[in-house]
């Protein structure tokens, strides 16, 4: 790395240190399934404008644990979940705070791309519909901004009312970003999006990451670690329930603490 | 590789005449799956080649639209008239009464297993709705007989206790829970994603149960009622013993009516055979036939636009 680098990274790091917003802060996490603890002592912070990664070995609890964001782990029976969540200081797990307006300020896209059996319109205008917009105009207008934010839109203007199953998976992925974009929420959870797609449409999401960075705070789960050092400015290790270690994504994966990360992030390559 | 041919060495070799064993044994099983598989076509046309048989010869002595149309069945008169108008109207009364009872306590029974239930009652109730669905038709129409009837001529303050009405109310409470069974497999399958994404978006459980799972769950459902109704329609047992079995045209929901089933199995007793009232029977039989076969057609075709609709296959 050249001096130049080296100064432009350092002034930005300053920058940032400085506006960094914390948008989610998540407090002293503990989560168990039935009496099984899946999530121990968690404290992790989601920075507004950043992509937070995280990682680690299947069934260690990722999954789990981006989905207290936005309340998803209430469909599921029987767990129990103490600690705090707080998204702009606000404490989203109060029994006075609806889960759906929670829902709608942090979407969520899923391993598999899970479109409805509807069609591409319809598809993004649900999430408007049910939060009770009816205009048309407006709807519309909403649909083909999220499709182009999605970069979606070249690929299906002309099939808007197609299934939204005769998509292929890359663009099915994308058309579930679009679905979340389209109620504009604040923060982005992905939960490893690129797991069943080819590198192409797998490249098309991370560009796509990193533009819509911009505007939202993103948290990605991924089992790939070069897509973690690619799109990431945070990562988080997390190993059978615990957080290992959580620092910036370049450190992390460059001057680890923790041996338990380093044997992670080393084992998988070589 | 010396361990892999000891390996290999420890399978007993097969004598020479047992590959020809489950040779002989596969021809075996493939003949005799081709013959089962033809011998439900060959009844299948067998049956309708009877019907037509011995239905065709009515319609010598009596026109097609005045047998269908006409309002008289007095089949053992003299003359006779064989007018089947009042029993196709019976089980057109009957069934559309049976659908309204069991399309909505069925569907709706299905709609409370799959998404209120907890798991525990689930786990009691779904085979308790199976139980049901297989008890006998007879038993329930001992049910509208014995039961039922009494209580709603009581109550209604009905001339007769045997009716469209009762029919359709014991009918409606047998087919619920074939409908309910078969409706609660079709929401069941749908994937727990489709709820997923539509909560992620800030649907509510009502806007999730309406918009994505009962539409995803379409066809399924439309299959649930569709088999609820032909059993509805197709009923004997029950119609015979609840109905009434007066053969004219029912002016209100509490006449007793004779339903096309009902007619068929009272009277093919007493038909000699070859006569004109036998034909008649059978050609009652034949047009029955045709609905219910008009009726899977359908059937068919909604579920299989619903497939095109989801993307499923062509
Ligand atoms: N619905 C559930 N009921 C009970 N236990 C569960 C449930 N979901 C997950 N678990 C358990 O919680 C632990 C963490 O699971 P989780 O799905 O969060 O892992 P993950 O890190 O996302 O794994 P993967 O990388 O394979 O997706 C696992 O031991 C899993 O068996
Ligand atoms: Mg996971």
């Amino acid at each position: 790395m050249d001096s130049k680098t080296l100064i432009m990274e350092d002034r930005q790091n300053c920058v940032c240190s400085q506006s960094d917003l914390v948008k989610i802060k998540a407090q002293d996490i503990n989560f168990f399934y039935g009496k099984q603890q899946a999530l121990k002592d968690i404290n992790l912070d989601v920075l507004s404008n950043k992509v937070t990664a995280i990682i680690g070995p299947s069934g260690c609890g990722k999954s789990t644990f981006i989905r207290l964001f936005n309340r998803m782990h209430e469909l599921v029976p029987n767990t129990t979940l103490t600690g705090r969540i707080y998204l702009d200081g606000q404490d989203i797990l109060g029994a006075c705070v609806d889960p759906a307006e929670i829902r709608r300020r942090i979407g969520m896209v899923f391993q598999k791309p899970n479109p409805f059996p509807k069609n591409i319109f319809e598809n993004i205008s649900y999430g408007l519909e049910v939060n009770g917009i009816k205009n048309k105009e407006f709807i519309e207008g909403r649909v083909i901004e999220s499709l182009k934010k999605a970069a979606l839109w070249d690929e299906v203007k002309d099939r808007l009312h197609d299934s939204a199953l005769n998509l292929s998976g890359g663009q099915q992925q994308r058309l579930c970003i679009a679905r979340c974009l389209a109620v504009k929420p604040e923060v982005l959870l992905f939960d490893e999006p690129c797991a069943s797609l080819d590198p192409i449409s797998t490249r098309k999401i991370e560009e796509l990451i990193l533009e819509l960075k911009k505007d939202y705070a993103i948290v990605i789960v991924t089992h790939n670690m070069q897509q973690a050092a690619r799109v990431s400015d945070y990562t988080g290790f997390f190993l059978l329930g615990e957080l290992i270690e959580f620092d910036k994504t370049e450190k992390i994966f460059k001057a680890p603490k923790n041996q338990k990360t380093e044997d992670y992030i080393t084992g998988r390559f070589g | 590789m010396c361990l892999l041919k000891a390996r290999q060495g420890c399978i007993l070799p097969r004598p020479p005449n047992m590959e020809n064993m489950i040779k002989v044994k596969e021809r075996l099983y493939k003949w005799l799956f081709t013959i089962l598989a033809f011998a439900s076509l060959i009844f299948l046309v067998g049956i309708v080649i009877v019907l037509f048989k011995e239905a065709l010869p009515i319609f010598k002595k009596v026109k097609a639209l005045e047998f269908i149309f006409g309002k008289f069945w007095y089949p053992t008169y003299d003359p006779p008239e064989f007018g089947i108008f009042p029993l196709i109207l019976a089980s057109v009364w009957v069934s559309v009464g049976a659908m309204l009872v069991c399309v909505p306590l069925g569907v709706g029974s299905a709609l409370y297993l799959n998404e209120i239930a907890s798991h525990k009652q689930k786990a009691v109730l779904k085979p308790l709705v199976e139980i049901l669905a297989s008890i006998p038709s007879i038993v329930y129409g001992f049910f509208g007989m014995v039961v039922l009837a009494p209580f709603l001529q009581n109550l209604l303050h009905l001339p007769i206790g045997l009716c469209a009405f009762t029919a359709s109310l014991t009918l409606g409470i047998m087919a619920t829970p074939t409908v309910c069974s078969i409706a609660e497999d079709a929401l069941s399958y749908v994937p727990k994603s489709f709820r997923e994404a539509s909560f992620a978006v800030g649907a509510n459980r009502w806007q999730t149960l309406v918009k994505v799972v009962i539409p995803a769950a379409g066809s399924g459902i439309s299959t649930a009622i569709i088999l609820g109704m032909s059993r509805a329609i197709g009923e004997t047992m029950t119609v015979l013993m609840v109905a009434g079995g007066a053969a004219v045209i029912p002016k209100s929901f509490f006449d007793p009516v004779r339903p096309m089933t009902s007619a068929i199995a009272a009277e093919m007793g007493e038909a000699p055979m070859g006569s004109d009232h036998f034909h008649a029977l059978f050609a009652i039989a034949l047009i029955l036939f045709l609905i219910t076969f008009v009726f899977n057609v359908i059937a068919e075709a909604i579920s299989r636009k619903y497939r095109i609709k989801l993307g499923l296959s062509g």
